[in-house]
């Protein structure tokens, strides 16, 4: 509890030194790559199981390279978050997420003085003080009115000043680091996932700026805690509101559409355990043909899959329109969707040809 | 390198998309770290680095096209048949026809058009993209006409050259082909349903392929920068809802539905956060017990505003029609916002849609059942603001109370009847707000039959809506 040992951060703040750490044309140093290249993202990410397109593996190696944050746009269940996950797995580093929600603040996305137990912590002070001669109280009371430094030379051998109180309640070990922080600080290899952070307010976005364009976070009573080795970061969003320009500007962006039929095909053969060709085929054709009707929500990737395990599951080996019918609740999730698309693909017909 | 990325950068931003200049200083950095030869991953570094929003990447697309297109690659054609490589660009152009001819038919003399289309239908019917790609490039040779110089625009080669190549035909040929393959000789209409699909996707493979062509042999005739703003479009949240095309209205009707999903969340967010309700005691009591029972955290009860009531009076009248049904879609896909929302459409005469809005999911059918069941037309279907007023004053008005919003739509062109304006004096008094939303350019405002001052002097405000990002922009503020 010395004051000392609290100070395994304060190394950080030589990031105050602007320009130390930067590379060529203003860019933070992304150290040693992470991959090869293109085809190597895309390999690695495949071995995870996850099939990357040419625009993912891009951008994937691109983050990497440049060391900035990646912003994935899309339709809810494509594999925005998946993503992130599987580049954690394959880099071997260790997955920070914060997840964000409407209300998010500072102290749940950064960090926070644990309060609670700073007031402990002073409580406790009195009582020990209170012990030999005169009262504590009247100290730090009197200390905290004039400037700290006299507070110092006046108080006698043995007894905290109320500067000492200070730099002990503002150490480290009253620090509640949250997400954001423990991906800056952390000494491992992370990759820092931000969910859906459409979901924060247009204020609470500038929180993520300094984080995500220089790496750093600023705590006026530590210092300046810079990131040992740039994370590589996701942010991930449903598009429920427009994002600031400036927080599009730090980032590259990606958007992750449906994908095409021999991807999803592909995905589909990957993922679910003992499904034949033909019948993976037909699963991604349908699929596909179901996005183009005007749906309130159109299948995603996830439910593509679970649908595909359902089938395997009912042991069906080809769909045909009596067993799409039964199962297709799985795929579609309202009511006028279900009716739609029966009518639409002509399911409702079960005497076939 | 440099200089062709600058001139990239400024003709995005031309068409419309917000390049700022970290931006282009990142996709120059973007440029170090792929492969120059491969085409498609320099097209991803930019696209990550410039485009940030979905909506752009089509006008990306195209741009990027015409900027990066394969000049080099044909230009070794020319000079592998012999052309001096230091032709000018129209010349280019006619010898390409030759060289891409010689390279798909594999000898000196074109291939007869009947042999072109037996080949694309049999590439088309094994998915071969690669020929198909070829045989496009060839029968845009055959059949497009082009002539250096020539000012005409992309499309009409791309119409000259699908006309011949048949789509329907080759559509119908396939689709026997795949009957034919079935067990039994016929498919069930699933099957029949998914080879169709099937069959549509691999023609359009086969209308872009062509395009792509076009337009290739047009920058070759005219440039990259004059071709790329012949080719400009605007931006879906620019259209103008009077003069869109077909293909905008459609690129219209998909961006509305994202649009209303980002409208409701932002309405029901600000609604939660507007004002705060009363101080929760017990709560701050309870939060206070953490901090010795210094109440430091204050709480409040989650607020309860009332939520307006909406009336929706739109011309639906030829020139107007489609702004009216773009903000009828939108006001009716916030109904959750709302207490209520009724909607009344007229030309002349008037009739309420509310029913109609509420029931149906499908905009389209919507829109087709207010067209013919809707009772709007009294005399001669020519706009008559002054007896729709009227009408619906007397039928509907007292409907109106304080707690009512009005939104009428319509360019208040009213053919010269008189405007009645006093009903709107009446609902202006009588409704907690009236809105007037108007599709035409303010400064045609007044001209002519135009009547919307007259009307305007009794609303809160009167709008230009004329495009999506106006329209997003009003009803954000309608709350």
């Amino acid at each position: 509890m010395t004051s000392e040992a609290s100070r395994p951060v304060a190394p950080a703040a030589r990031g105050s030194e602007l320009g130390e750490d930067l590379g060529p044309l203003g860019f933070p140093d992304p150290g040693p790559a992470r991959f090869a290249g293109v085809d190597d993202v895309r390999d690695q990410l495949a071995a995870a199981g996850y099939l990357a397109d040419d625009a993912i593996a891009g951008v994937v190696h691109l983050a990497d390279r440049l060391a900035k944050p990646v912003l994935i746009e899309g339709p809810a269940g494509t594999g925005k978050t998946e993503l992130a996950k599987s580049v954690a797995r394959v880099t071997g580093s260790r997955l920070v997420r914060l997840q964000c929600y409407e209300g998010l603040d500072e102290s749940k996305a950064l960090y926070e003085w644990n309060y609670r137990k700073q007031l402990l912590r002073i409580q406790a002070q009195q009582v020990l003080d209170a012990g030999p001669a005169s009262d504590a109280s009247s100290t730090v009371a009197s200390a905290s009115g004039g400037d700290s430094g006299s507070g110092r030379a006046s108080g006698g051998p043995g007894r905290l000043t109320w500067r000492d109180v200070e730099e002990d309640i503002f150490s480290e070990e009253f620090l509640l680091a949250r997400p954001l922080l423990q991906a800056i600080r952390s000494t491992e290899p992370v990759v820092l996932l931000v969910d859906e952070v459409d979901r924060v307010e247009l204020e609470t976005e500038a929180l993520l700026l300094e984080v995500l364009s220089e790496y750093q976070v600023s705590i006026p009573e530590l210092g300046t805690v810079r990131a040992q080795r740039i994370p590589l970061v996701f942010l991930t969003s449903n598009n429920t509101r427009e994002l600031s320009e400036a927080l599009k500007r730090r980032c590259l962006y990606l958007h992750l559409d449906y994908p095409t039929l021999e991807r999803e095909r592909a995905i589909v053969t990957s993922r679910v355990p003992g499904i034949g060709d033909e019948l993976a085929d037909q699963v991604a054709r349908i699929v596909r043909s179901l996005r183009t009707l005007e749906l309130k929500k159109p299948p995603s990737v996830s439910e593509t899959l679970d649908w595909a395990r359902t089938l395997v599951l009912l042991g069906i080996e080809q769909v045909d329109a009596e067993n799409a019918r039964a199962t297709l609740h799985v795929l579609l999730k309202y009511r006028s969707d279900l009716e739609r698309a029966a009518k639409e693909l002509e399911m409702t017909q079960t005497d076939g040809r | 390198m440099l200089e062709l990325l600058t001139g990239f950068v400024e003709e995005l931003r031309a068409a419309g998309l917000p390049v700022s200049l970290t931006e282009s200083i990142d996709a120059a950095a973007a440029m170090h770290h792929v492969p120059m030869e491969d085409r498609q991953a320099l097209k991803y570094a930019l696209a990550a680095t410039l485009v940030k929003s979905a909506d752009h990447w089509r006008a990306f697309d195209t741009a990027f096209e015409v900027f990066f297109s394969l000049r080099g690659e044909r230009y070794g054609i020319d000079a592998g048949s012999g052309n001096s490589s230091a032709e000018t660009a129209a010349a280019g152009s006619d010898g390409q026809e030759g060289a891409v001819g010689a390279a798909g038919a594999g000898g000196g003399s074109p291939v007869s058009a009947e042999d072109l289309a037996e080949q694309l239908y049999r590439a088309l019917l094994f998915g071969d993209d690669g020929r198909l790609v070829a045989l496009a490039r060839m029968a845009v040779g055959r059949f497009a006409g082009m002539e250096p110089g020539r000012p005409v625009g992309g499309t009409y080669y791309l119409y000259r050259t699908l006309r011949q190549l048949d789509m329907d035909g080759l559509r119908g040929r396939l689709l026997d082909a795949a009957r034919m393959q079935a067990p039994g000789g016929a498919l069930s209409p699933l099957e029949e349903r998914l080879m169709s699909d099937e069959m549509q996707q691999r023609l359009t493979r086969l209308r872009n392929a062509v395009e792509d062509e076009i337009r290739r042999r047009l920058v070759a005739d005219r440039g990259a920068q004059a071709l790329a703003r012949s080719l400009r479009s605007p931006l879906p949240e620019e259209i103008d809802f009077m003069h869109a095309t077909r293909d905008e209205l459609l690129a219209l009707q998909r961006a509305i539905r994202p649009l209303s999903r980002k409208l409701a969340v932002r309405l029901a967010r600000k609604r939660r956060r507007g004002r705060t309700g009363p101080l929760d005691f017990r709560s701050t009591v309870r939060h206070s017990l953490s901090t010795g029972g210094v109440p430091v955290d204050l709480r409040f009860r989650p607020p309860h505003p009332a939520k307006p009531e909406l009336v929706v009076i739109a011309d639906i009248s030829g020139s107007v029609a489609s702004f009216a049904r773009f903000t009828l879609h939108l006001v009716h896909a916030l109904s959750d916002q709302f207490s209520k929302v009724r909607s009344f459409v007229f030309i002349d005469g008037i009739d309420e849609v509310t029913e109609i809005f509420d029931r149906s999911d499908d905009v389209a059918e919507a829109v087709h059942r207010v067209n013919t069941e809707a009772d709007v037309v009294w005399v001669d279907g020519h706009s008559d603001y002054g007896h729709a007023l009227g009408v619906f004053w007397e039928r509907w008005g007292h409907g109106i109370t304080s707690r009512t919003s009005v939104l009428v739509l319509g360019d208040a062109r009213n053919n010269y009847h008189a405007p009645q304006a006093w009903v709107l004096q009446e609902v202006g008094l009588r409704a907690r707000h009236l809105y007037w939303l108007n599709p035409e350019p303010r400064s045609y405002w007044g001209s002519g039959d135009s009547v919307v001052d007259v009307y305007g002097a009794h609303c809160d405000e009167v709008v230009e809506v004329r495009n999506l990002r106006q329209l997003e922009h009003f009803v954000s503020q309608l709350t």
